[in-house]
């Protein structure tokens, strides 16, 4: 292929480099640029036409001139895959970070990935337990299934991750996950948070990290989660691995990618998000999944801080009408001194009821959990009614319920960074609490079900 | 790769060159290609269809994932526009937006879409038992059917005469036939075979259009009852993630008394389609007692799948659509997303360069949807039947305000408006459509049917449920300030008789085995039982009996619950009979 040094920039514009009078160059072709002092920087290919092409430096275009040397690389983005890659950490372009040597390659493998046939797919139906009592019995995660979740500055939204990667198992298996984590733009304090946790629990040597943080280039950030599953994708359906895929902060990611956006002056869609950003996050949240004939899967937990706690802003937004749920953080409860603070309200998984019940978790499952979710709604409302008038005005059902939404928080949500409650100690105590409601007013059980696990309606 | 489907026939051995590249949009120069003109992209020979002409230059998007393609490779034109192959073969099949079918390309590729492949939409060696029904001699126009397949052991598909061919029949055999093979020939030497190729962005030619009279019965009580829909009619639901959109159409996929369903996955989740795929074979339809498999046709062109390629995929599945009403179905044909579907057309105008409208989008999208929604109908096929072709439109509005473009943009041209409510999903009201902010305006037209075949009271039952949701709209406002406590009793009994409507008539689960699907009877007789719950509430509370104890009759419980269980139309006369002795009996006892 042509190696060619081109010297014919016209314009650097952001992190974009123009340049024309070029040999025919390839749409999403990698571009190395070398710059006066000798150093070097790359890039690839936006837009190419006879007279003119578009380059994207991942580095950023600091201390490029027009006199940098251009060379076409003759190929798309690869990433060097093979299962060396297990227990390593890389940088935010797939370059050894750990000191150790370059990755031996089995196959180089492109990096914005095909789709999967949908036809191909197979739907996902195993439960994991992650030991968190309000996922595992209200939004349940299920293997192979893409569940965000949706926090903001400030929330421990780092420790419930790490917490869900150490704790995340299929029941009665010991089959255990690797984890293939990616950071976009997180500050080396939190990296070094998420990677002294995983050193301490020996979950390291059977991870993958790609890292780029605050201080490296922001255009790295677009790549850095699709080498992230890139290599996910190699491990679960080469090798039939079970991968778990952190990455964080997608809010960064989205914020690159309206850089990118501005610089070619497109026109902006909402908040000046590229028009074309549910495409492209589709992009990375479809790469989860399971896949006939194929042993392994790929899980992913995105997280993403919501600009303002807003939930309606475009990365939230755009995430939620392409994942399967979501976690919310609330920073309410986070306020008021629960771990893990998760409001169970807004949260949702949408395959949940293909992983629970009798022959999975429990024969109570689904209805502990409508049972426990529409108790503490309602209780969680009556606390705006008690703030205007009172609690005189209320009756004993709903007096029962007001407390309960207390016990909820303090007793089911609330629980220790380290501590893995089983399914059956999650709907246990479920029961347990929801002894503080009448039976009568519990209308989402079945008498059965009350016979069966009520702690004092119990027949033996 | 060999090009089968945009055969050699046509070809106009026109070639011109790649100029630029920027994503899904490609600038060619020297071919002379027509607007929606398929050609030929690159050494792969990628599949993309001409969209604008600039003096040399002609601009196509590519449905194809563009990557590595340089300028200077050649581009081919066709002389075909984009089309769909018409023809026994359709039903159960899953295709991508260009018609490719999903199990083809797997078996080519794997598990994982790539490119430079084409794939037939119709299985072109399979034999299917012809049956003529027109014989030597007869003169047909276009659109006449001439014979009969039984494709599936629901659905006979009919064989027609092209729109555009007629004259009189030199010969017809009945016979196994494939769908490329000649079962009839004209006197001026037309050869009529099974399957027939359309533009899938032209609508299909019909006599007549007709106002629609006939509701689509979904089994959805919130739907039928409140905000009924017509058979050719069009609706649109909006609504926030999570809200029930995709729900809700997989109800009406499963449920409605459509004969024929084109599902149109566009834009949307992987896991979905697969779900579909799983379920549908194994679903009974409640119409016919046969698997729902048998009568549907899918379009999946996933988020991550190309975009060029969803913005055709709604084109691809109405003209499919079309093509079964012609043949006197009722088709129903849901897409989710017709948002995805606009963004499709935001970035693919976006690349152009176009003077953007609205939020980015091109000045064009209201037409285009007007243009789409109208291909819904019901009409007066080209051979005298009635058919139809309803359709049912997912939005999301980012943020779930639906104050953006294509919200507005649909409401403006359905007469259905479904609003699903995210403050509903939240508390697990589902279906979560807005009660007060929905609305149909189809009753007029439907209230005979409903008189007809229902009940001669039934556009009055309605408007008394109804009303008593909205009345308990307003008392809820000043239950918010003063507590229900604080209401006088009739006021109460307002609110849980209008408590009854939501938790036992407007809530259903859409994943319940039993509940999932309810009769129109079944509906009307549920509306009356709340509404004699009603009068003889307000009779015994006249009589002295407390309004709690009213409320709390196991009977009416038990009336409730019982939705849950086989053959429950049946069992309400009895429940309520004994509901109505139970609540005379609270007043016996003050
Ligand atoms: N009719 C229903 N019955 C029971 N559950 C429902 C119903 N409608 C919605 N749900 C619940 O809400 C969840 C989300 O619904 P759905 O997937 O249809 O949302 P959506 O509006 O299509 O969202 P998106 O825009 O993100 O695709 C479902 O997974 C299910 O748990
Ligand atoms: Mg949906």
């Amino acid at each position: 292929m042509t190696s060619k040094e081109y010297k014919t920039i016209t314009d650097i514009k952001g992190p974009l480099v123009f340049l024309e009078k070029t040999e025919p160059v390839a749409y999403g072709e990698i571009v190395s640029i070398r710059l006066s002092d000798g150093s070097e920087k790359n890039g690839q290919v936006l837009d190419t036409s006879d007279d003119m092409v578009v380059v994207q430096v991942f580095e950023g275009t600091e201390a490029i001139d027009r006199k940098a040397g251009v060379k076409f690389l003759g190929d798309v983005f690869k990433l060097p895959v093979s299962k060396g890659l297990i227990g390593r950490i890389l940088d935010g372009a797939g370059r050894p970070r750990d000191g150790g040597p370059e990755i031996i390659a089995d196959e180089n493998a492109d990096i914005i990935g095909a789709a999967i046939n949908p036809y191909s797919r197979q739907s996902p139906h195993d439960f994991i337990q992650t030991g968190v009592s309000a996922i595992d019995c209200c939004t349940t995660l299920v293997r192979g299934q893409k569940l965000p979740i949706f926090s903001a500055s400030g929330l421990p939204h780092n420790d419930i991750a790490l917490q869900i990667a150490r704790q995340a198992k299929l029941r009665d298996s010991d089959e255990e996950f690797i984890v293939v984590f990616c950071a976009m733009g997180i500050t080396a304090e939190e990296y070094n948070f998420f990677r002294s946790d995983l050193e301490r629990t020996g979950a390291l040597e059977n991870a993958a990290l790609f890292v780029n943080l605050a201080d490296d280039p922001a255009v790295e950030r677009l790549i850095t989660p699709r080498l992230a599953l890139t290599a996910a994708e190699y491990l679960a359906f080469e090798h039939d691995y079970h991968v778990l895929v952190i990455y964080t902060d997608m809010t960064n990611y989205c914020d690159s990618l309206r850089q990118i956006g501005a610089a070619r002056e497109e026109v902006p869609g909402r908040r000046g998000y590229p028009g074309y950003m549910y495409t492209d996050l589709a992009m990375l949240y479809e790469r989860a999944g399971i896949v006939k004939g194929k042993k392994g899967s790929i899980t992913q937990f995105p997280i993403l801080t919501m600009p303002g706690d807003d939930i309606t802003h475009p990365i939230p937004d755009l995430s939620g009408y392409i994942t399967e749920g979501q976690i919310v953080i609330s920073r309410e409860l986070h306020q008021a001194g629960i771990y893990p603070p998760i409001n169970v309200l807004p949260s949702l998984s949408r395959l949940m009821g293909s992983c629970i019940g009798e022959k999975t978790t429990r024969d109570d499952h689904k209805k502990v959990s409508d049972q426990m979710y529409a108790a503490y709604a309602q209780g969680r409302e009556l606390r705006g009614l008690v703030a205007i008038v009172g609690e005189d005005a209320l009756n004993e059902r709903d007096l029962q319920l007001l407390k309960f939404a207390d016990i909820f928080e303090d007793k089911f949500l609330r629980q220790d960074r380290d501590e893995d409650r089983t399914i059956d100690e999650t709907l246990n105590l479920c029961w347990e609490l929801m002894t503080n409601i009448d039976t009568k007013y519990l209308v989402r059980l079945d008498q059965e079900l009350i016979e069966k696990y009520h702690p004092e309606e119990k027949k033996a | 790769m060999e090009i089968k489907k945009y055969g050699s026939e046509k070809m106009s051995k026109n070639e011109g060159v790649i100029y630029r590249i920027s994503g899904p949009v490609v600038t060619a120069t020297g071919i002379e290609a027509r607007m929606y003109e398929v050609v030929r992209v690159g050494n792969e020979k990628l599949m993309g269809e001409v969209i604008e002409i600039h003096g040399d230059q002609s601009v196509i998007q590519v449905y194809e994932d563009t990557s590595g393609i340089r300028p200077g490779e050649p581009v081919l034109s066709t002389g075909q526009t984009l089309s769909v192959q018409l023809g026994p073969g359709l039903l159960t099949q899953i295709y991508d937006g260009i018609q490719r079918p999903l199990q083809t390309l797997e078996e080519v590729m794997g598990v994982f879409i790539t490119r430079g492949v084409d794939a037939d939409g119709l299985d072109l060696e399979k034999k299917w038992d012809f049956v003529a029904t027109a014989s030597k001699g007869d003169d047909v126009l276009g659109g006449q059917v001439i014979g009969t397949v039984q494709e599936t052991d629901t659905i006979t598909h009919k064989i027609m005469v092209p729109p555009k061919a007629s004259g009189k029949i030199k010969s017809i055999k009945s016979g196994d036939f494939n769908v490329t093979e000649t079962v009839c020939t004209l006197e001026d030497g037309t050869e009529i075979k099974m399957m027939q190729e359309w533009p899938v962005r032209h609508p299909r030619p019909f006599s007549q259009k007709y106002a629609p009279d006939t509701p689509l019965v979904t089994g959805m009580r919130i739907l039928d009852f409140l905000f009924p829909l017509a058979k050719g009619g069009a609706a649109g639901i909006p609504g926030p993630f999570g809200s029930g959109k995709t729900v809700t159409q997989q109800s009406l996929a499963k449920y409605s008394d459509a004969q024929l369903v084109v599902y149109i996955g566009c834009g949307e989740r992987g896991n979905e389609m697969t779900e579909v795929l799983d379920e549908f074979p194994h679903l009974i339809d409640p119409n016919t007692g046969k698997p729902l498999m048998n009568r549907t046709v899918m379009i999946a062109n996933t988020s991550n799948m190309p975009v060029a390629a969803r913005e055709a995929s709604v084109y691809t599945g109405i003209t499919i659509a079309e093509y079964f009403r012609d043949q006197g179905y009722d088709v129903a044909l849901m897409a989710d997303s017709t948002s995805r579907w606009a963004e499709a057309m935001r970035e693919i105008s976006s690349r152009l360069e176009e003077m953007p409208g609205e939020e980015g989008y091109p000045a064009y999208l209201s037409s285009r949807l007007a243009e789409f929604y109208e291909r819904a109908g019901r009409v007066e096929t080209l051979n005298g039947e009635d058919g139809s072709v309803t359709v049912i439109g997912a939005v999301s509005p980012p943020g779930g305000d639906i104050s953006e473009p294509v919200s507005q943009g649909t409401l403006r041209i359905v007469k259905v408006f479904w609003g699903l409510d995210a403050g509903l999903a939240r508390q697990r009201h589902f279906p979560a459509i807005n009660w007060l902010s929905s609305y149909s305006l189809y009753p007029q037209s439907l209230n005979q049917w409903f008189r007809d075949n229902i009940a001669s009271d039934f556009p009055e039952v309605r408007t008394q449920i109804s009303a008593l949701l909205k009345v308990e709209a307003e008392l809820q406002e000043i239950v918010q300030l003063v507590g229900s406590d604080a209401l006088p009793m009739d006021q109460q009994l307002t609110l849980e008789v209008a408590r009854m409507i939501r938790e036992y008539f407007l809530q259903q689960n859409g994943f319940d085995p039993i509940d999932a699907y309810s009769g129109v009877q079944q509906q009307y007789a549920m509306a009356q039982a709340i509404l004699t719950f009603q009068e003889e509430a307000k009779k015994a509370m006249a009589a002295g009996a407390r309004l709690q104890d009213v409320v709390n009759v196991q009977s009416r419980t038990e009336l409730m619950r019982a939705r849950f269980a086989e053959g429950y139309l049946d069992k309400i006369g009895g429940l309520v009979e004994a509901m109505v002795a139970e609540i005379a009996a609270t007043a016996e006892a003050n």
